[in-house]
């Protein structure tokens, strides 16, 4: 591969909706009461739509080029130069990251729009502009970032952004801490992601090839095939570790908890982040690192799991869920985990291209639930809805659309690209995974028509007097969900499978992603595996539709089975969140607390005491000196005091007694004389 | 320019000197008294312009004959690694004087001392004289004992003396220790370029007393030990940092900011001038359990600790704990990314932490408790005050883009190379930095507004004055992190080299 | 032990002397007390003449013993006029009266 093409506008394409965000996050409150919402709304839209130009432009620039060529890189500035860690400033399109910047502005822009109709009565539009646009920036410097710590910059604004979205109604503490939630379980991701970020780099370093410039990387990746640490490959420790920034980004088994709490954002957000764009981040990234992932089979096949296990959970909890925000929540993170297991059986381009398809049905979804909650004043319990599809033509038919093409159906986009991932888990001779994944396919149609079917078909259940509000949206909001419906209907054509010409998509893919898999087996499997597919999903659909449409099969009886074992076990979301809440939450405030004391009364208790001890020492010292030292001066002063008082006593006054002392003076004198000194 | 240092650090003293003669008119006093720390300031921007980034040893140096019987000299100098600490003092003492504006008995005094205080530090991390570092080193204590005891909280007499006692201990040390190089120096010297020069000299053979001869240690590594004793007690490293929540929750806010963003980088500072080049065997070998390992458990145990506050400030003392645990952590890496990493974490823990207790002051000032939980939806009620707050925050959590991240990446990068296990460790501090300052916002500034506070006025313009440079340079910093690793790199790397060698 | 012998002489002056001393050191009345100091007097006279018969053989001793007379009562003169001055004082002649040199 020869050095990319030099440009200079792809900074635009970040720094647009990043002026933006700053814009009106410094000045969007006096704008939006001295001119109004609406100049808040062009102020942030307006650079995602030019930003999708510059997006078309590029991928036209590229189409332009022969395939080993397509690298354009705009490069600020040398960010840091420390010993062998040089990295740039710098951003790349390339093939993959240009399906990404289209989906971002695209869909981005798409949902901008959107939520100029949506969030029309909040007062904190602008700061919810001012957040969106800087979300969008930070997920543009994450699929552009030329660099692995780059992208780890994108990856934590846009894990900012969401925190920020997520708890954009602060008021209350539920939402706060829903973000809270999101941007914990987000680090702990982040945590692993930074170590497998430092265990390439080193090991790279050691073979003289030191960087964290992908494109660096990926050319001398084959230098650390052979390097061991701690008893397993470098590599496969590396992208574990990264993968399991994967799994918190991208709401996978063990970190998927933060996903179906962060519905308390306002729902464009949750169409934006949590379905098109952020959680899809994982799934970039392996697919951007694959040269490293395809050395590491231990790490693939683990992945594989995860995703498959990952989409079966999450299906099993979206058939119980009521709240029509927390199925599509499921949904997402069961669909994520069918795109790793596109990862995990080697197909990285299968696996961005359900990212793509998912992108349009899934924000179509999204934006179509928006759109009933907006119309049913914030109610989002499906219990209460029904027959809406009299009230709201156009969003019934581009969720009909979108449901349509998440069950898999053909020529729907989700059934091309689920579809792929299936064909390619089965041909690698994953069995075991491809039974569970079709499996999943199952629930997946089921409960998506259920909830068609619950919202809009049958009777209207909730409150008359709003029945008689009931309309369609705005403009603003159905336009968009029109476009994205078109999407969820041809995206698919792109991919393929190979029986009817093989996938333009990862075609086009190849640059970045090398070697992608195509699948051996022979046509007719392919062929057979498709229809049953669609026969599982048909049946899924079937079920659904007798149970809530028909409803001739009531629910209970699944519910039932097994004691109803299975129903609260589902429901209760397999108590993970409990699970996590004990160990991890309380264990860790309970240490905190344990420490805290521990630091106040046996180290600060050390340190006061060696002062008490220092006190009690001096205390001794002094009663020494008072008593002791002073007390000898003062014994020799009453010591004097009494010989003094007992030779007062010579004192009589009596003169016999003076007499006798004279006497027996005189008598010694001479005694004395006569003896010694004769 | 002729003799900068020397006035960078004598003209806060003069300053002291005219304010103590001045009428006791607090207008008067708190404006001269900024004006005393403006020259300071402009010098050490001229300087961040005309300092040589390529040559690793000291520039801008003034010698002159001091006590020659004892070779004691007058001796400043600045290299990469207190250029870095001098703006950081430079600027925090200037934005000190404005966040000192509330104090309104014995204003006279206040500043007096405070401006002493300024002298001291800048001596210090200029002093290239053991001696007049130690007596610089001398000249902090006192001004921040009355600084605390007087104008401080409720306990502060019993702050106030906690931490004079427990520097003045890791002092006593240090005295020793310069005595030991002095005698060991040939010809007797203070001298500290001449010491390093003279490193061969300091002997490693096993000393034959107990406990040395059990521990196998040389006269170099007790004199190491003895010099870590006193700094550990300024970095603060467990576990001889009980005296700072104590110092900072009793503390006038701008003293609180000033401990932390100044104070508390003169252990590490005294580590890196003097234990490495003069001691490199003892430090190659004493490194890993006393910098690597401690600074680990500094990182995880202030983390841990700061979630269970509920004093705010008391939270913010502990975060610091934490934070410095990462300097240690890059010091004992010795590769070039540690090692720059963590005096740039030092840097930028001095102005995002600065921040931070200078925001904490903005709501003591006006509801007069920290209690977290006491609080509640101070968005709503003083937006433009929570965004600082936030950038703080998130800049303290180590978010990308601000300054935070750069150093804090830096360093665990480095620390791979060498100590895996302790990267690992160390970065599973972000996940509980993280939760405790996620958590702390949303008591304090999330959630439905706390009726006692409706009417809280929002932040003012001096506020806003002292927090503005601070949160510019926190952004820049992260943005485009040059601006300060190319003033260090050239000594950082250099003294990499003296240590490694033993490794 | 004759009389010829100084001894004998000497032997009396000593009894007379220790009479003498013991009636000073013992007696309470004052009157007493001075008898003693005459018979102490009269113990040395005695001394003297002795002496001066069996030593010298010159009247030396002789002359002295009349100056110790002569001073004796000049001495008994004045002592007696301090015992009247004493009587006036404390109102009786006991020697252990007189005590205000007492501490």
């Amino acid at each position: 591969m020869d050095s990319p093409i030099q440009t200079d506008f792809i900074r635009w394409i970040v720094f647009l909706p990043l002026l933006g965000a700053i814009i009106n996050g410094l000045l969007g409150a006096k704008i939006q009461k001295s001119i109004g919402k609406g100049a808040i709304g062009l102020i942030a839209c307006t650079p995602v739509v030019v930003a999708f130009g510059l997006s078309l432009y590029a991928f036209f620039m590229l189409t332009g080029l022969e395939p080993e060529r397509r690298f354009l890189i705009d490069n600020l500035y040398r960010w840091i130069d420390l010993g062998s860690l040089k990295v740039d400033m710098a951003f790349l399109v390339d093939p993959l990251s240009a399906v990404m910047i289209l989906i971002v502005t695209g869909i981005g822009g798409l949902i901008h729009i959107y939520a100029t109709g949506y969030m029309h009565d909040d007062n904190a539009f602008w700061r919810f502009f001012a957040y969106l646009n800087l979300f969008t920036a930070a997920m543009l410097t994450l699929v552009l970032g030329d660099s692995l710590l780059l992208l780890f910059v994108g990856w934590e604004g846009v894990g900012l952004c969401s925190y920020a979205l997520i708890g954009f109604w602060y008021t209350d503490h539920a939402n706060a801490r829903a973000g809270n939630k999101a941007f914990i379980v987000n680090r702990v991701g982040d945590f692993g992601f930074v170590l497998g970020m430092f265990l390439l780099f080193w090991s790279l370093d050691a073979q003289g090839h030191g960087s964290l410039t992908i494109r660096d990387m990926v050319k001398f990746a084959p230098a650390i095939k052979e390097m061991m640490i701690w008893g397993m490959p470098v590599v496969t420790l590396a992208t574990l570790f990264l993968f399991i920034g994967a799994t918190g980004k991208s709401a996978q088994i063990p970190l998927f908890v933060w996903l179906p709490d962060a519905m308390a954002g306002p729902t464009p957000v949750s169409a934006l982040i949590h379905a098109a764009t952020m959680v899809t981040a994982g799934v970039y990234m392996t697919a951007r690192m694959n040269v490293f992932f395809s050395m590491a089979p231990d790490t693939l096949n683990v992945i594989a799991v995860i995703g498959v296990a990952t989409a079966l959970v999450a299906a099993t909890i979206a058939l119980t869920q009521y709240d029509i925000k927390k199925v599509l929540a499921y949904s997402t993170v069961s669909q994520l985990g069918y795109m790793f297991i596109g990862v995990g059986v080697g197909g990285y381009a299968a696996a961005v291209f359900h990212l793509m398809t998912h992108a349009f049905f899934k924000a179509c979804l999204f934006l179509g639930a928006g759109s009933v909650i907006h119309a049913m004043h914030h109610e989002q319990d499906m219990r209460k809805m029904g027959g809406l599809r009299q009230y709201m033509p156009v969003t019934f038919m581009t969720f009909f659309v979108s449901v349509l093409a998440i069950a898999g159906f053909p020529p729907f986009a989700g059934f091309f690209s689920k579809d792929e991932i299936l064909w390619l888990a089965a041909s690698s001779q994953h069995w075991g995974i491809w039974v569970f994944a079709i499996c999943g396919a199952g629930l997946t149609a089921f409960y998506m028509f259920r909830q068609l079917f619950m919202t809009f078909y049958g009777r209207f259940r909730g409150d008359h007097h709003l029945q008689e509000h009931l309309h369609e949206s705005p403009q603003a909001m159905s336009m968009p969900l029109v476009v994205l419906a078109i999407g969820a209907v041809l995206a698919g054509f792109i991919g393929l499978p190979a029986v009817l010409g093989g996938s333009q998509f990862a075609h086009w893919l190849e640059p970045v992603i090398h070697g992608h898999e195509e699948g051996h087996g022979s046509h007719a499997l392919e062929w057979g595996l498709m229809a049953l597919s669609v026969g599982v999903a048909s049946l899924g659909a079937f079920i659904a539709y007798l149970m809530y449409r028909r409803e001739s099969l009531s629910p209970a009886i699944f519910a039932n089975l097994a004691g109803g074992l299975f129903y609260r076990l589902f429901d209760r979301k397999w108590y993970v969140d409990e699970i996590y809440q004990f160990l991890f939450v309380n264990g860790t405030l309970l240490l905190a607390k344990v420490l805290s004391a521990f630091d106040t009364y046996v180290i600060d208790g050390i340190v006061n005491g060696a002062a008490s001890v220092t006190r009690f020492v001096s205390w001794l010292n002094g009663l020494f000196d008072n008593y002791i030292i002073d007390g000898i001066v003062n014994a020799v002063a009453n010591f004097t005091f009494w010989a003094g008082n007992k030779f007062r006593r010579v004192q009589t006054g009596n003169i016999n007694s003076y007499l006798y002392g004279i006497l027996i003076a005189v008598a010694a004198l001479i005694i004395v004389k006569i003896r010694y000194w004769g | 320019m002729e003799n900068l240092l020397t006035y960078m650090t004598f003209i806060p003293l003069a300053g002291a000197a005219i304010v103590l003669v001045l009428p006791n008119n607090a207008k008067l006093i708190r404006w001269v008294s900024a004006a005393a720390t403006v020259p300071p300031l402009l010098m050490a921007i001229w300087l961040f312009g005309n300092f040589d980034r390529n040559q690793a040893g000291f520039q801008f140096v003034e010698k002159y004959e001091w006590i020659p019987a004892f070779n004691i000299s007058y001796y400043m100098g600045v290299d990469g690694l207190s250029i870095s600490m001098v703006l950081l003092t430079a600027l925090l003492c200037f934005l000190c004087i404005f966040a000192s504006f509330g104090i309104d008995k014995a204003v006279k005094g206040y500043f007096a001392l405070f401006l002493m205080l300024d002298a001291g530090m800048m001596g210090v991390f200029c002093a290239l004289d053991f001696f007049l570092f130690f007596i610089f080193w001398e000249v902090m204590l006192l001004p921040m004992y009355f600084l605390i005891g007087i104008w401080g909280g409720p306990r502060r007499e019993y702050a106030a003396i906690k931490f004079f006692l427990y520097t003045f201990f890791g002092s006593a040390f240090m005295l020793i220790s310069i005595l030991a190089l002095y005698f060991s120096t040939e010809p007797h010297t203070f001298d500290m370029t001449v010491m390093m020069a003279q490193a061969s000299k300091f002997g490693t053979e096993v000393l034959p007393i107990w406990p040395f001869n059990q521990l196998g240690w040389g006269f170099q590594h007790a004199v190491w030990m003895a010099l870590f004793i006193g700094f550990a007690i300024k970095i603060p490293a467990f576990p001889f940092h009980t005296w700072l929540p104590d110092a900072h929750v009793e503390a006038p806010t701008a003293v609180s900011v000033i401990l932390a963003g100044v104070l508390l980088k003169m252990g590490t500072y005294g580590i890196l001038r003097i234990n490495f080049p003069m001691l490199p065997e003892a430090t190659a070998d004493l490194t890993f359990w006393c910098l690597g390992a401690l600074g680990v458990w500094n990182i995880i145990y202030g983390a841990l600790c700061a979630m269970a506050q509920t004093d705010l400030k008391k939270l913010v003392a502990y975060s610091s704990v934490s934070h410095m645990g990462y300097v240690m952590l890059g010091m004992a890496s010795f590769t070039t990314q540690g090692i720059n990493g963590a005096v740039l974490q030092m840097f930028n823990h001095g102005t995002i932490t600065g921040m931070l207790f200078l925001l904490v002051g903005v709501i003591y000032d006006r509801a007069h408790h920290r209690e977290i939980d006491g609080f509640g939806g101070l968005a709503a009620i003083m937006p433009v005050y929570t965004g600082v707050t936030a950038l703080a925050f998130f800049a303290s959590m180590g978010l990308p883009g601000l300054s935070g991240f750069i150093s804090e990446i830096l360093v665990l990068l480095g620390t791979w190379q060498k100590y895996p296990i302790l990267t690992i460790l160390g970065a599973s501090g972000v996940i509980l930095t993280a939760g405790y300052l996620l958590w702390t916002i949303q008591r304090v500034y999330l959630g439905p507004p706390n009726e006692k506070y409706l009417k809280l006025p929002e932040i003012s313009g001096r506020e806003m004055f002292t927090l503005v440079p601070l949160g510019a340079i926190v952004i820049i910093v992260g943005v485009y992190p040059n601006v300060v690793l190319a003033l260090l790199r050239a000594s950082l790397d250099q003294l990499n080299q003296i240590v490694i060698p033993h490794l | 032990m004759s009389p010829n012998e100084l001894s004998s002489y000497l032997i009396i002056g000593a009894i007379l002397f220790a009479l003498g001393l013991f009636t000073v050191l013992t007696r309470r009345n004052a009157i007493s007390v001075l008898m003693g100091v005459e018979l102490i007097l009269n113990s040395a006279n005695i001394n003297y003449v002795a002496f001066s018969h069996f030593g010298s053989g010159n009247t030396d001793g002789q002359v002295y013993a009349i100056f110790v007379i002569m001073l004796a009562a000049a001495e008994a003169a004045v002592g007696l006029a301090i015992v009247l001055a004493i009587f006036q004082l404390f109102h009786t002649i006991d020697v252990e009266a007189a005590q205000t040199l007492k501490d």
